[in-house]
């Protein structure tokens, strides 16, 4: 996981954006149901959810490339709600390669730079600036199918800075790269924005790179904005169940849920023996399903353990177990793969709950 | 008897080695191959035979000269050729039927490149409806075309003085007719490059639609384009039923019509026009971007190195 300092936000140079309530309708769909969302100047937003939740209809509509039905977009303040795509200023980097074949990487990248008047010398030595900046300042003569796809997304990056936008927007930008490339870029276009300080918004699906890359991960759903927060507490406290479900692994394990007794003490859950505190939000009465994370489940060998293993993952540092309870509910321990040994298939464990706050909703 | 087994495919050699006999299908094999290349060779012989011969015939028709009664023959002289020259409503006829051809190609390019490009960025549910309407004039006669346009073309002789009798007004209607085949050749280039996206990636540099069309988008469909103009300029070259039952004089009304007082010529013509045809082709081709530059990404391999 990329590191990500707590909030570069406050060091950069960009401006502040506003989502003002914002309603978007296809026929009969609703794709965007009152979206609000202040971004801070310099920081990077990642909007994360599954196809359909209508993080990219929010980008477009930032980006003016799509409408908005009802509210308003102020970027630095000022109401961009109806300004055409081509007055605003900011700088895309699309999911699908989006260079002009017919250009070499030095024209795509001042080519918006041409369209601003800007004469051919400083033109020149402006994308060779943003092409070195991207390491790619040895393939300015390139055209894109000389190029591959890891090199084309960097070009459209550079593209994107050279006109020095308002706004950065990056539509899934990674999504078409294979894993190691991936990998990579996420994390070189991190350091170029933090470097120059702009005010991003980065849709994507992918939820390590979301958590990986933003000062604030907002997930959304059915065109609503479930949550929005730096990503340590979006992945400890989730707020909503759709939340707690959708951004890393949970198992799901019955529990009897108890209200918190007088005088403000939390609710909390009875979990496979251990009394864990309940999240704000969480089903709170009766019958519930806790969700667990794996890293919060710890499996002790025991000859006359209740559990057996069904099958160990190596994954690195790192080890997963999936684990049969004496119920039959199948669940994943994650350790350290040093914590790993004497685990193998058919092993008798006892699993316990290591008693962080869980968010348990009812089935 | 009993076979052993693999008896029919080795034998022992007398040296002790082991032979391996000719498979028993290997002979009939190459044979079947040789009567399929001679069966290709005979096909191709008849399709180029069906096309060249009558180019032939017309070479040789307009290339006789006078007849020899000495000789019982046609000696060949380019007369027929040189006579063009000497047609002045022949001249008037390519030349008009040029400047339709050239007006055409503007006209139909004018109004199916942005609709196009439009309908692909902003109303991709609307791109059958297009393909509809650009596809009808294929189903519509010629004739009921006419029926329907003359008294247009009648108001436009009465009320625009010669601009509007001229024979360039065709470029009105040619731009309807070429519309389904311009529209494939476009629509096929369309396709093959990610228009919208490269549109919203023009527009959010700061490009206008005009921009973004003419910058962006026009020069990645080269090739669609030309073919376009290419398919329009041979029909409007071709174009005979509806300039003869509207009266003007194209270069193929004025074939037709030379054709009855001196088919030598008429013939030198039309294969002239063939030849013309053929060169715009050819050039055509030779324009056209190649299929060597796309597809030869490189890999992430040489993106590391």
């Amino acid at each position: 996981m990329t590191s990500t300092s707590p909030s570069p936000a406050t060091t950069g140079h960009g401006v502040a954006v506003v989502f003002e309530d914002m309603h978007r309708w296809y026929g009969q769909v609703h794709a965007l149901q009152g979206l609000s969302l202040d971004i801070a100047p310099g920081e990077l937003i990642a909007l994360l959810g599954p196809s359909g939740c209508g993080k990219t209809t929010a980008l477009r509509a930032l980006g003016g490339l799509d409408e908005v039905d009802l509210g308003r977009i102020l970027v630095d303040g000022k109401d961009m709600t109806h300004v055409p795509a081509n007055k605003r200023n900011m700088g895309i980097v699309f999911q699908a390669y989006s260079l002009f074949p017919n250009m070499t990487a030095r024209d795509n990248v001042a080519y918006g730079l041409r369209l601003r008047g800007v004469d051919g010398a400083t033109r020149k030595k402006r994308a060779d600036e943003v092409l070195d900046l991207v390491g790619l300042a040895q393939q300015a003569g390139r055209y894109p199918h000389q190029m591959s796809g890891g090199q084309q997304q960097r070009v459209a990056l550079a593209r994107a800075l050279a006109i020095e936008p308002s706004v950065l927007l990056l539509d899934e930008p990674l999504s078409a790269l294979d894993a190691k490339v991936r990998r990579s870029l996420r994390e070189e276009i991190r350091r170029i924005q933090i470097m120059v300080g702009i005010t991003t918004l980065f849709v994507t699906h992918d939820q390590e790179e979301a958590l990986a890359m933003g000062d604030r991960v907002g997930v959304m759903s059915a065109g609503r904005l479930e949550q929005i927060a730096v990503p340590s507490e979006l992945y400890d406290r989730p707020q909503t169940k759709f939340v707690a479900e959708f951004v890393g692994l949970t198992n799901r394990i019955g529990g009897d849920a108890e209200s918190g007794a007088g005088g403000g003490a939390p609710a909390a859950v009875s979990v496979l023996g251990a009394r864990v505190e309940l999240l704000p939000g969480s089903a709170d009465r009766g019958h519930v399903t806790a969700l667990v994370r794996p890293e919060n489940l710890r499996l002790t060998r025991a000859d006359d353990g209740a559990a057996r293993v069904l099958a160990v993952s190596f994954l690195g540092s790192l080890c997963r177990a999936q684990v049969a309870l004496r119920d039959e509910t199948i669940v994943v321990a994650q350790m350290a793969a040093s914590d790993s040994t004497g685990l193998y298939p058919g092993a008798a464990v006892n699993v316990g709950v290591i008693p962080a706050p869980v968010f348990a909703v009812t089935d | 008897m009993t076979a052993s087994p693999g008896a029919g495919l080795g034998a022992v050699a007398p040296g002790g080695g082991a032979l391996v006999a000719r498979p028993k299908g290997a002979g009939q094999g190459r044979r079947t191959s040789r009567n399929q290349k001679l069966v290709r060779f005979v096909v191709l012989l008849v399709v180029l035979g069906y096309l060249i011969l009558p180019l032939f015939s017309m070479l040789e028709f307009s290339t006789r000269g006078d007849f020899d009664k000495a000789t019982k023959s046609f000696p060949r002289s380019l007369q027929s050729y040189q006579a063009i020259f000497t047609y002045p409503n022949l001249i008037d006829g390519i030349v008009a039927s040029l400047q339709i051809a050239v007006l055409t190609v503007f006209g139909m390019l004018l109004l199916l490149v942005p609709t196009m490009v439009w309908t692909v960025v902003r109303v991709p549910r609307m791109r059958r409806v297009i393909e509809f309407l650009c596809l009808l004039p294929l189903a519509i006669p010629a004739i009921v075309i006419v029926v329907g346009i003359a008294p247009i073309y009648r108001w436009m002789g009465q009320n625009l003085g010669a601009a509007g009798g001229s024979p360039l007004t065709l470029a009105l209607i040619d731009i309807i007719l070429v519309l389904p085949y311009s529209y494939r050749a476009i629509d096929s280039s369309l396709r093959s490059i990610d228009t919208a996206t490269l549109a919203d990636a023009a527009r959010s540099l700061g490009a206008g639609w005009p921009r973004t069309i003419l910058q962006v988008i026009v020069p990645n469909i080269r090739g669609g384009i030309l073919s376009a103009s290419v398919l329009a300029v041979a029909l409007v070259l071709g174009e005979f039923t509806i300039s003869s039952l509207l009266s003007f004089n194209t270069v193929q009304v004025v074939i037709f019509l030379l054709g009855k007082r001196d088919p030598f010529v008429s013939v030198a013509v039309s294969l002239a026009a063939l030849v013309f045809a053929f060169i715009l082709l050819f050039v055509i081709s030779r324009f056209a971007p190649g299929a060597d530059r796309r597809g030869q990404r490189a890999t992430e391999e040489d993106s590391a190195a």
